[in-house]
């Protein structure tokens, strides 16, 4: 022991100490290592200091600092009675507020519009919080029942009758248009030169058109019965309750599983008899406010909101269709997509004001905003297919495989195996192009509809407020809302993305 | 006994079914007959009201229209035009009107995008933030927005011509626009212009030789001294024997207007503007991402070999960079294009402001002038996708897939 402490040296005072090592974090390492580190560095950061001078600080002065935040019209804004060079102007934004939001909206039926939001609020909160339960609930309020809701709320106007009217409507129509379509080929046969051809086909159109007319009579029939009765939604819609809760009691399995089935269709029935009594429906409903008197943030959110909506179901049925294995099926696919992507928006918009018009029955008029709105789903629905198309090429094929090996059917495969795994993989890319469409619902402003950025533009012409600096004041607040909604939006994606890629993070 | 393979059957009932039904068979035929019927209804319905609606309103089917006289002005033609030409014309004025702020917006677009990206990827903390708020404040503002702020605000609130902003003093911003210089040729122009092109000529078959010497006998010869001078020199030669090229027409204050020089109308200031700014955001980040997307062990392989910063950067990163950046930055091009049509909101004599705005109010022709706009932007995107796959089929088979 001894032996090996004598030949060892042990330091018997301590180290001068070192200094300590130049510091990397916190702000004065950043200025060290990324601000001023170089020459160069220093140069470059001067430069953007420069540059954020010469931004920032005018448009803090312009926003808050000059700004006037008081007054009644364009004298409180105007630099020789304000004294001193004028900013922004907010009373006028103050004045026009209403005008920004609701647009044109009868001021005693505003609360309408409010009752709205809250409820899109009150359904989409939920949804987005990843913790909460229910999502297929949450889900299928938000994206049926809201819509529906919302249109009554806002267009107002009641129902006259239910499913059973509803489908004997619609089927009437489309048999109307078949034997019209045969008889219009019985009288081109009579010029035509291959007369025989059109005339055995005109023939067996009308044939067909007339068999589905007695095929459909009962309905038909019991529709006339119903219009006759003082009580025609109620009881239209007890027979609507009764004949879907009994298909779905027997789709659902019959008497030994379909009571599930049987429970939630009575559910979702109970649910919207009080909604239509609720809102009284079933005679006539709140006032009716045309949509051409809607306009401002209103408008710009009823147009993304069914853009959403809508345009969802039409990507997925087009995605599928295009990885369809059926031929015409897979290239009327390829060729809606990629025209409607191939044009610019506001062609499709004209498209829907001034063309979609002269396709339909003369005696069929279409509001002006929901001409807008159908332009607005096809052209985003092209999108969204290729979105969707993505997220089901990213899918494994041994899934679909293993699905088949279960005997599950094609639907089964795509509906319950497939497509939920697709959809949660493009989540950030459809909210990025739930993004472009918010941005772009202000193009509706170019046919004559009145969004945020519409009424914006219609309220510079007022001479009540013109000031050199009004123009400025409303693009501020305008940019204002458009970058609270598209950034929220955006910081949403980034988060479901990480949240999706959490396995994968280092 | 042969031991030939026997052939197997031809199966032509199954080749004809998968032909006629894909995959699915003869569930396939049956969908597709229905899908079949369904479109021809639609088709049908569509014709006949359209037919019925157009009898109606009194209007004449068919494409006659396009020889009639236009009879109104457009405030920027590119060609010879006045209110009595056809609307044929007008159609023509309205694309090149379309293309060329689109290729204006183009080039500043990617310059500025370039810029960005550079910013945003400077090791520079500050100049990286200022790239960033760039970016998320451009992109999270609609288009149709900056467009209009562009013209309605900032361009609205420039002076007037008498007291307009001078760039020193040969060019001017006003209300009424932008004047610039024009340029006016002159007698050494022909000479000048040969000269150039000969420099070009010479300048691309050096370096054709150069590249050739490189790859098969491993020589490298320096061009760029001989380049410089092709390109500068015999130019610069022919304006010293001949004189002149051209002359700078600079604009004139007189009156309330300016004389000489070319007028750029505001409307395309602002749309240029607001377009080569939005698009830039996009393209910075696309440029950016392409940059990254290469290998920090690229760089340091390519150092190890000896070869400097710059080289490694111009033949190792930047190439491989290249190949992500090009197709997005193809479809951004693209997107610019068709963006161009918000031209509309702010009366830029555009394709659908004058043919599917004027002159569709004027003839009520709404299919024919519709499907020629739309099908004009449709064509014009199936050629770049044309022109990418090939592309795409070119970076795959030099990468030896």
């Amino acid at each position: 022991m001894s032996d090996i402490a004598s030949n060892s040296f042990v330091r018997q005072d301590l180290l001068t100490e070192r200094p300590a090592p130049v510091k990397t974090t916190g702000f004065v390492g950043l200025m060290r290592t990324r601000l001023f580190n170089s020459p160069t560095n220093i140069l470059l950061t001067i430069v953007g200091a420069l540059l954020l001078w010469f931004t920032i600080i005018p448009s803090v002065r312009f926003l808050m600092v000059d700004a006037v935040w008081s007054g009644k019209d364009r004298t409180a804004c105007l630099t020789e009675n304000a004294g001193f060079a004028v900013g922004a102007c907010w009373p006028y934004i103050q004045a026009k507020l209403p005008q920004l939001i609701y647009g044109f909206y009868p001021e005693a039926e505003r609360w309408r519009v409010n009752l709205t939001f809250v409820l899109a609020v009150v359904l989409l909160v939920p949804m987005l919080v990843p913790r909460l339960p229910a999502k297929g609930l949450n889900a299928s309020l938000f994206f049926l029942a809201f819509p529906v809701v919302a249109f009554f709320l806002l267009h107002g106007g009641g129902i006259k009758g239910f499913g059973l009217s509803w489908t004997a409507d619609l089927l009437q129509l489309f048999d109307d248009s078949i034997v019209n379509a045969g008889q219009a080929l019985l009288t081109l046969s009579k010029t035509s030169t291959v007369a025989p051809l059109f005339w055995i086909v005109g023939n067996f159109i009308v044939l067909v058109g007339t068999a589905i007319y007695w095929l459909i009579f009962p309905l038909t029939w019991l529709r006339d019965q119903l219009l006759g009765t003082g009580q025609s939604v109620w009881t239209d819609f007890a027979i609507t309750a009764a004949i879907v809760s009994l298909i779905a009691f027997v789709l659902g399995g019959g008497v030994r599983t379909g009571g599930r089935a049987l429970a939630s269709s009575v559910a979702t029935f109970i649910a919207i008899a009080i909604v239509i009594k609720l809102m009284g429906l079933d005679h006539g409903g709140l006032p009716v406010v045309t949509t051409n008197l809607w306009g401002g943030l209103l408008v710009t959110l009823v147009v993304s909101v069914t853009g959403i909506v809508t345009s969802l179901p039409i990507g997925i049925a087009l995605a599928l269709g295009r990885r369809s294995t059926i031929p015409l099926i897979r290239i009327f696919s390829i060729a809606f997509i990629e025209f409607w992507r191939g044009v610019p928006l506001i062609t499709v918009l004209f498209f829907a004001t001034y063309m979609l018009p002269l396709f339909l029955p003369g005696n069929f008029t279409v509001d002006g905003l929901v001409r807008a709105l159908i332009g607005i789903a096809l052209f985003t629905g092209a999108y969204q297919a290729e979105n969707v198309r993505g997220g089901l090429a990213a899918i494994p094929r041994g899934q679909g495989e293993a699905a088949a090996a279960l005997g599950l059917s094609w639907w089964k495969t795509t509906s319950l195996i497939v497509l939920p795994q697709a959809l949660r993989h493009v989540i950030p890319n459809l909210v990025n192009s739930f993004i472009s469409l918010f941005k772009d619902t202000s193009l509706v402003s170019i046919v004559a509809l009145f969004d945020l950025l519409g009424s914006l533009r219609a309220s510079f012409s007022d001479p009540k407020w013109s000031t050199p600096s009004t123009a400025f004041t409303g693009f501020a607040f305008a940019g204002i809302i458009y970058f609270i909604f598209c950034f929220g939006m955006s910081r949403y994606s980034l988060f479901v993305e990480h949240r999706l890629n959490a396995h994968r993070r280092n | 006994m042969s031991t030939e393979a026997r052939k197997p059957p031809p199966q032509i009932a199954l080749k004809i079914r998968r032909f006629l039904g894909g995959k699915a068979g003869w569930n396939g035929v049956a969908v597709q007959f229905a899908f079949a019927a369904i479109l021809g209804w639609i088709g049908y319905e569509i014709v006949s009201n359209a037919r019925a609606n157009l009898e109606n309103q009194h209007i004449a089917a068919g494409f006659g229209f396009l020889r009639n006289n236009a009879g109104f002005d457009v405030n920027q033609t590119l060609i010879p035009y006045t209110g009595s030409d056809t609307f044929l014309r007008v159609f023509v004025v309205g694309l090149l009107n379309t293309l060329v702020v689109s290729v204006v917006g183009i080039v500043f677009a990617t310059l500025i995008g370039f810029i960005v990206a550079l910013c945003r990827l400077s090791p520079n903390w500050l100049l990286s933030r200022v790239g960033e708020i760039y970016v998320e404040i451009i992109r999270n503002l609609p288009l149709l927005f900056q467009i209009l702020f562009w013209y309605l605000a900032v361009l609205a609130a420039l002076p007037n011509p008498r007291q307009s902003i001078s760039l020193f003093g040969i060019a001017f911003i006003s209300n009424r626009g932008l004047v610039i210089p024009s340029p006016v040729g002159q007698s050494g122009l022909e000479p000048f212009l040969a000269m150039l092109a000969l420099g070009i000529v010479a300048a691309l078959v050096l370096r054709f030789y150069a590249r050739r010497a490189l790859f098969q006998e491993g020589r490298m010869i320096r061009i760029w001294p001989y380049v410089l001078g092709l390109l500068f020199g015999l130019p610069l030669a022919a304006m010293l024997v001949f004189g002149r090229p051209f002359s700078f027409e600079l604009p004139q204050l007189k009156g309330f207007n300016f004389a000489g020089g070319s007028r750029i109308i505001p409307e395309f200031v602002a749309l240029t503007l607001a377009l080569s700014t939005y698009t830039a955001a996009f393209i910075a980040e696309i440029v950016r991402a392409g940059i990254l997307s290469v290998h920090k062990g690229q760089m340091e392989a390519g150092s190890s070999l000896g070869l400097s910063r710059g080289t490694t950067l111009r033949l190792i990163v930047v190439p491989q960079a290249m190949r992500v950046i090009v197709p997005p930055l193809t479809n951004q091009y693209l997107n610019l294009t068709k963006n161009s049509s918000l031209a509309v909101a702010i009366g830029y004599p555009d394709l659908v402001s004058v043919f599917a705005g004027t002159s569709l109010s004027q003839t009520g022709q709404a299919i024919e002038i519709i499907a020629m706009t739309m099908g004009i932007y449709l064509l014009i995107s199936l050629l770049t996708s044309a022109v990418m796959s090939v592309y795409g089929w070119r970076v795959s088979r030099s990468l030896g897939a």
